[in-house]
């Protein structure tokens, strides 16, 4: 047989994509945190925040990307994590019981998490240019649509991983805390990195979505600690080895 | 030419943490058969059947479905069997039609084929006119009759229904029914776990007693009632002062079994509705009056009170929070 099967990535794409419009309230609240995020956090720090060598770019602009940034995490880390979902209320039984491969629907799922987490992200920077940011130009636009795909792409697998791993929710608190807040944190969308203490900047660079909001801040609004090279790649091979993992692992997952 | 086993298993064991689930089971089961596998809970036939579709690998032992392996070809024995779980395994955020399609499409079906079969099983169970309703506001029946549905789309070789009356009422149990038998009817190989007796007996060509992961008997309904050896009569008296029709029961080679409680007497007998009569007669040359006559056909029941010494119904406890127990351990 086939090891991938365009008609199954399809179709576990579009459930995913159904499943995500046809729950408004889930998607406005997906948006509160970025949100006020931006409005509370831009408009509080932009009076005592002062970026060196950042000339001319306010808070709001800085942390922009940041929370761009942000909704790709959290996102993708929930879209991959919600294969758990799946095993608790049986569908993933139904899923695994056809004659798709494993890869196939692990595709499939990342691709329907990336298309969910891009609408989010996007509608970010719609609010994000609503209240004050440039219009990216068309490059700009792209480039930045890459980075969020990378970060993506990296941590839906990590989710994958995670619920390949996990047998239900109860280790989802453990995951928020220890993993995705200071992945959140530690990856320069709320201040700049290039002042931050040593310890601090070190831990930064092991941290994959460092380089992803690296790459947005550098589409969004021009300025950057690495070239946009560097950071696509970082991300691309992250997201390679993930996709890896998640892939040899949610094989051999037993329902 | 040699005719294929729609299923043969030999030896098939699974172990979790030390705890034998399934224990060398032996199984075959025919082309075109309704096999059912009956058992209390937790003894092994969830387990049994997730190792025959794939969802579970065996410790040991092996399986064979529509002539494929499960541990070697998993994707050919996919290929051949629709399933319908036991606990709900629909996406509640789509419609009916939408999970037929989302089906119908893993197993790549092509456009037309899609929509004939989606059309012609939504009639089966009698859905049409809920096809385009969210699943979340199916009821407990209708989920289960989508999934039967959903069973059927790709045409299986082999179905397997694992309780798939379970937790619901009389009335839609009875319809399930009648849909087994349809597609029994249409020669589908219809493998079929419950706990309960009349479900077995009412539909299963043969039926294997599980317990315990092993399997203790198996054969059609009917042989394995008359293993049982005999009816039971109960024959209410309003007295046997002097013992006279006791001491005639006894005596009667064709009674197998005379017990008596107070003025009550269980005679054991063969083919027991014809007995009646002559017992009648009895009783009236030992002038005793007789107040109600009842005959009890053994049960399934009975079988496996025999083989195990237990009730099936006293292990089965809150059904619902078995369920409950179930989705908290995500198996």
């Amino acid at each position: 047989m086939k090891a991938i099967s365009l008609n199954a990535i399809y179709v576990m794409w579009l459930r995913e994509v159904k499943k995500f419009f046809r729950n408004k309230s889930r998607i406005i609240g997906s948006l509160g945190m970025p949100f006020f995020f931006l409005a509370f956090l831009g408009a509080g720090f932009s009076s005592v925040f002062s970026l060196p060598g950042m000339e001319g770019v306010n808070y709001l602009q800085f942390l922009a990307p940041g929370v761009i940034g942000m909704v790709m995490l959290f996102a993708s880390m929930f879209a991959g994590i919600s294969v758990l979902w799946d095993r608790q209320f049986g569908f993933l039984k139904e899923i695994m019981v056809t004659p798709v491969s494993r890869l196939s629907i692990m595709l499939g799922r990342v691709a329907g998490g990336v298309t969910t987490a891009l609408v989010q992200g996007l509608l970010i920077l719609v609010i994000g240019i609503g209240m004050g940011i440039a219009v990216p130009g068309p490059l700009g636009f792209l480039s930045a649509l890459m980075m969020m795909l990378l970060i993506s792409v990296s941590f839906i697998s990590i989710g994958l991983i995670f619920a390949s791993l996990m047998e239900d929710m109860q280790g989802f608190q453990l995951i928020m805390n220890f993993l995705i807040m200071p992945v959140f944190l530690l990856s320069g969308a709320l201040f700049p990195l290039t002042s931050a203490p040593d310890w601090l900047h070190a831990l930064s660079l092991a941290n994959p979505l460092t380089y992803g909001v690296d790459g947005l801040r550098l589409s969004l609004i021009g300025f950057s600690q690495f070239p946009l090279w560097l950071d696509a790649s970082v991300l691309a091979v992250f997201g390679l080895v993930m996709i890896t993992i998640g892939a040899y692992l949610f094989g051999k997952t037993q329902v | 030419m040699v005719f294929m086993k729609a299923i043969k298993t030999v030896k098939l064991t699974k172990r979790f943490n030390g705890m034998t689930a399934v224990d060398s089971v032996n199984l075959e089961v025919n082309e075109g058969e309704l096999f059912g596998l009956l058992g209390p809970n937790g003894a092994g036939k969830t387990t049994t059947i997730k190792m025959l579709t794939t969802l579970l690998t065996p410790t040991s032992g092996s399986a064979e479905v529509w002539g494929h392996d499960v541990s070697k070809e998993p994707d050919a024995v996919r290929r051949s069997i629709g399933i319908v779980f036991q606990e709900p395994a629909v996406e509640s955020e789509l419609t009916g039609r939408e999970n037929l399609d989302f089906h119908a499409r893993m197993y790549g079906m092509k456009r037309k084929d899609r929509e004939k079969s989606i059309e012609e099983v939504l009639g089966l169970v009698e859905l049409k006119d809920k096809a385009n309703v969210l699943v979340k506001r199916y009821s407990g029946g209708m989920k289960r009759r989508l999934e039967i549905a959903r069973g059927l789309m790709h045409q299986p070789k082999v179905l397997f229904l694992d309780e798939p009356t379970l937790g619901l009422d009389a009335q839609t149990r009875r319809s399930i029914w009648d849909y087994i038998k349809v597609l029994r009817k249409r020669g589908v190989t219809i493998i079929l776990t419950t706990h309960y007796m009349e479900e077995a007996d009412y539909l299963c060509d043969r039926v294997a007693i599980i317990d315990h992961g092993k399997i203790i008997s198996m054969g059609s309904p009917s042989k394995l009632k008359d293993s049982i050896g005999s009816d039971i009569i109960s024959v209410k008296t309003s007295g046997d002062p002097d013992g006279r029709f006791h001491s005639c029961m006894s005596k009667l080679k064709w009674i197998t079994d005379v017990k008596k409680h107070d003025h009550q007497f269980s005679l054991g007998v063969k083919e027991g509705e014809r007995k009646i009569p002559e017992l009648m007669r009895i009783a009236e040359k030992c002038r005793v009056d007789i107040i109600s006559v009842t005959l009890k056909k053994p049960t399934l029941e009975d079988v496996f009170l025999k083989f195990t010494g237990r009730a099936i119904r006293d292990e089965e406890g809150n059904v619902m929070s078995d369920r409950m127990k179930m989705r908290m351990r995500g198996h």
